[in-house]
């Protein structure tokens, strides 16, 4: 099913009597069992104020859509949304109601936030078919319950929006990057996190083992990224790295590629995705014993590339961070669960919740379920 | 101000309470004594005042907890309490509720550079959090104007902002965990030292929540490196629109100050009569902060100033040095005193689109006249966040009716133009009534369905945030449920 309005989706998800699987462009691999309902329909950009830093959307809005519009006034979401094409070897078009719902951010997240901080405003349909909104278009807001930030990360789980509002940010002048060769991980992640604890306002912060490389990114206008790369290699001299300095270009192309987590492509295995604090990401890495690792924002997300099947969680133990289960096969999804399981308090919470906004337990049922 | 009518078979309860209280907190932790409740009568909205039954200083988890399961088993309505600089009426008690003050529970129980985050207890103050770890070079981000006295609580509870949140960011922004006391007792654990917890995402929902989800008593937080150093650009308009043109113009070119203030003339002339900061006398009157090193700094603010300079200011006065700075500032930070130095005033707190920012500033303008109460406006002009102060006197009989009714219109044009009636302040029981502006019926119930999931007596911090009318049948339930 592809509703075209927001009325008839109401109409829809208040009639229909089965599971429904909630879609965007269906693009992240992270949709429910049931039928498909798709709200690719649900297009175009509805207004966009760039000197409020402001626009609002209907869901079904493809992404590149979205950022045509804003690099024609020098914007872009600032919180980096990857594509999950290469990774999960999906088709289809992305949306950016599909972002908000999956809260895809992107290495920037460490220094402006994650999607769910970008998102203003959200008009979602509950799974009984009212029509809900909250929070509205204006950066500063809060009256009443904060439901934009629940629907952001609920993977369709609690209602399917229909429209979201989102800031923007200006794009920078130019960018820079400063690369140290031949770190292990825990001198690379101790690096990074130097370079996030110094005032440079360091954009991005990344380890590949396999290359050696730990790649510290540098926004803004072209004298100040000069002058913080300088002032990064007096930080960081005591790091035992040699340090060489990246172009705009090549800036911009590898963090694309670690954006997209393209050191994974086509490669074999499952992939897991782990946010933690950062200075246990070595431990945590080494405790995994993947096929490939990957570490993003300053250590606090590693990407694992592991053998098919195997159970994650069970190999980390406990943890302060979550592992997701981001590409694998059905069977192993089921068997292992996609998200982190919570503690009982929180589970109780959760499922409080997704009875109330979806009583009938229709809206991508199974996929944030807990594994029996 | 419509308040529930206390439920007097708690009030007759009374003497049980306190004894089951004083069972596990320390005896000069509970305070029930007439005399001494009184001083919990009322938060930063003086206007209305009611001590509550009985007021309870914990130090701990635990003893939160031991609260909760008490007052939840008497069927006792609790109202959680920072430390009292609520706007909006957030902590104002009932005569039957207990005030569960954390003023006590004020402990840095973690500092951690390597992963920059602190973890607190939530009745630390919020410049105390800075004060932490600032010789270490760290700052925690959000700046209410009340930093010095409010608590982490209060600032979880209203997703507090700050003049600086432009760049950094509020509370929720920069929130990485909670421990959360529930009605009945039961400790959660949302969140840690990591970023974006897994699953829903429950720690959003709970920062802004005003307290009536649950109690937080200890927060991760976010902390940041300070940066190089900052400086302000004073400017001058002679045109509210004007000026509102600059503050779009600067945000499209791309530079992202740290801060973007906007006063007004009846703003100004009080504060330089109050602060004598050297202020231009004109209509509307720009501070544009910037950070990162001097020459970064020298960098931007020429862009800025060459932005500015299109417009014709009549003032454009550059910081070249920390004492310029505190200089330019020392009228911003003064402008609530001076207000209060001509008469009783009512701050609101409603967001506006930016764009809409002439059309308002004029709106509010001509209800002044016809309201015949002065106002002075006063904001974060980056973000839309208005502070309009409305003077009356408080001792002048419907004075305050008159400014209420007032403050009623201007938050309902913020709503028509596409704002929302409070962007910092939170709703507490000064905005209550007018949720219905901002609100249908479906929105507000799937609000409230939230708090029937997290507190389903609706005994936390009852009679705030929802219209009394559209919450009259669950907080009803509770009391039948006695």
């Amino acid at each position: 099913m592809t509703v075209i309005s927001e009325q008839e989706l109401a109409e829809y998800v208040a009639s229909v009597d089965k599971p429904v699987s909630v879609r965007g462009g269906n693009t992240r691999g992270m949709a429910g069992s049931g039928e498909a309902l798709s709200v690719a329909g649900l297009s175009g950009i509805t207004l966009y104020e760039h000197g409020a830093l402001t626009m609002v959307a209907q869901a079904g809005t493809p992404v590149a859509e979205i950022e045509a519009a804003l690099a024609k006034e020098n914007q872009r979401l600032a919180f980096e949304p990857m594509d999950h094409h290469g990774l999960v070897g999906s088709t289809g078009e992305p949306t950016i109601g599909g972002v908000f719902a999956a809260n895809v951010s992107g290495p920037r997240r460490i220094s402006v936030g994650a999607a769910r901080d970008f998102l203003l405003g959200v008009r979602f349909v509950d799974g009984q078919g009212a029509i809900v909104k909250n929070g509205g278009r204006v950066m500063k807001n809060v009256t009443g319950y904060d439901l934009v930030k629940l629907m952001a990360g609920s993977f369709g789980t609690l209602g399917v929006m229909s429209e979201v509002s989102f800031k923007v940010l200006p794009r920078p002048e130019t960018q820079g990057a400063l690369v140290l060769q031949g770190l292990d991980d825990g001198a690379a992640v101790a690096a990074m996190s130097a370079a996030m604890g110094s005032p440079y306002e360091v954009s991005g912060a990344a380890h590949n083992p396999a290359s050696g490389q730990t790649v510290l990114r540098l926004e803004g206008f072209e004298a100040s990224v000069a002058y913080r790369i300088e002032e990064l290699k007096t930080v960081l001299k005591g790091a035992g790295a040699e340090l060489s300095v990246w172009d705009a270009d090549a800036t911009l192309d590898f963090w694309n590629g670690q954006r997209d987590v393209l050191p994974f492509h086509g490669a074999d295995g499952d992939v897991w995705r782990v946010s933690c604090k950062p200075s246990i990401a070595p431990t945590l890495a080494a405790k995994a014993e993947p096929l490939a690792r990957l570490y993003d924002w300053a250590g606090g997300l590693i990407w694992l590339r592991t053998t098919t099947g195997t159970d994650m969680r069970a190999r980390l133990g406990d943890f302060d961070g979550h592992a997701t289960l981001i590409r694998a096969s059905s069977e192993t999804k089921a068997r292992l669960g996609v998200f982190q399981p919570e503690a009982p308090g929180v589970a109780k919470l959760t499922a409080g919740l997704r009875a109330r906004f979806d009583p009938r337990g229709i809206l991508n049922a199974g996929l944030m379920d807990a594994v029996a | 101000m419509e308040m529930p009518i206390p439920d007097a078979g708690v009030i007759a309860r009374k003497a049980r309470v306190v004894a089951r209280l004083m069972d596990v907190l320390p005896a000069d932790a509970v305070i029930h004594e007439e005399r001494e409740t009184k001083a919990y009568e009322c938060d930063a909205l003086t206007a209305y005042k009611c001590p509550p039954m009985v007021a309870v200083l914990p130090s701990s988890t635990r003893e939160v907890s031991d609260v909760l399961r008490i007052c939840h088993s008497e069927g006792v309505p609790v109202v959680p309490r920072g430390s009292g600089t609520s706007l909006a009426g957030g902590a104002l008690p009932t005569a039957d509720c207990v005030i569960l003050g954390v003023a006590r529970m004020n402990d840095v129980i973690e500092t951690d550079y390597d992963n920059r985050l602190i973890r607190v207890q939530t009745g630390r103050t919020n410049l105390s959090v800075t004060g932490a770890v600032e010789a270490d070079g760290f700052f925690y981000a959000p700046d209410p104007s009340s930093q010095l006295a409010c608590a982490i609580a209060g600032n979880i509870a209203m997703n507090s902002g700050g003049a600086h949140c432009l760049k950094y960011g509020v509370t929720t922004n920069n929130l990485l965990g909670v421990t959360m006391v529930m009605m009945d007792g039961e400790v959660v654990e949302i969140g840690g030292g990591y970023m974006d917890a897994g699953g829903l995402d429950l720690l959003g929902l709970i920062c802004g929540s005003e307290g009536q989800l649950g109690v937080v008593t200890e927060a991760t937080l976010r902390i940041l490196p300070k940066p190089e150093g900052a400086r302000p650009v004073l400017m001058g308009f002679d045109d509210n629109e004007v000026a509102g043109a600059c503050v779009s113009d600067i945000i499209k070119a791309g530079v992202l100050p740290v801060a973007i203030e906007f006063m007004d003339r009846p703003c100004i002339e009080a504060t330089e009569a109050f602060a004598k900061a050297g202020y231009p006398m004109c209509e509307a009157l720009l501070i544009v902060e910037v950070e990162g090193s001097d020459a970064e700094i020298d960098h931007q603010l020429n862009l800025i100033m060459e932005i500015a300079r299109r417009h014709n200011p009549v003032e454009l006065r550059e910081s070249k040095s920390a004492e310029e700075s505190a200089k330019i500032w020392l009228g911003r930070k003064s402008a609530f005193g001076a207000m209060g130095q001509i008469n009783d005033y009512m701050c609101l707190d409603g967001t506006i689109p930016v764009s809409s920012l002439p059309l308002v500033l004029r709106r509010i303008g001509e209800m002044s006249e016809e309201f015949g109460l002065k106002v002075g406006n006063v904001f974060h002009a980056g973000d839309g966040n208005m502070h309009p102060l409305i003077l009356f006197d408080a001792n002048k009989e419907g004075d305050l009716e008159l400014c209420e009714a007032f403050g009623a219109e201007i938050l309902k044009l913020c709503v028509e133009v596409g704002g929302c009636l409070t962007g910092e302040h939170g709703v507490g029981i000064e905005k209550r009534d007018l949720m219905h502006v901002q609100y249908g019926a479906a929105d507000l119930e799937a609000q409230m369905a939230v708090k029937d999931v997290f507190d389903p007596q609706w005994l936390l911090n009852p009679a705030k945030v929802f219209p009394l009318d559209a919450s009259d049948a669950r907080r009803s339930i509770a009391l039948a449920a006695e």
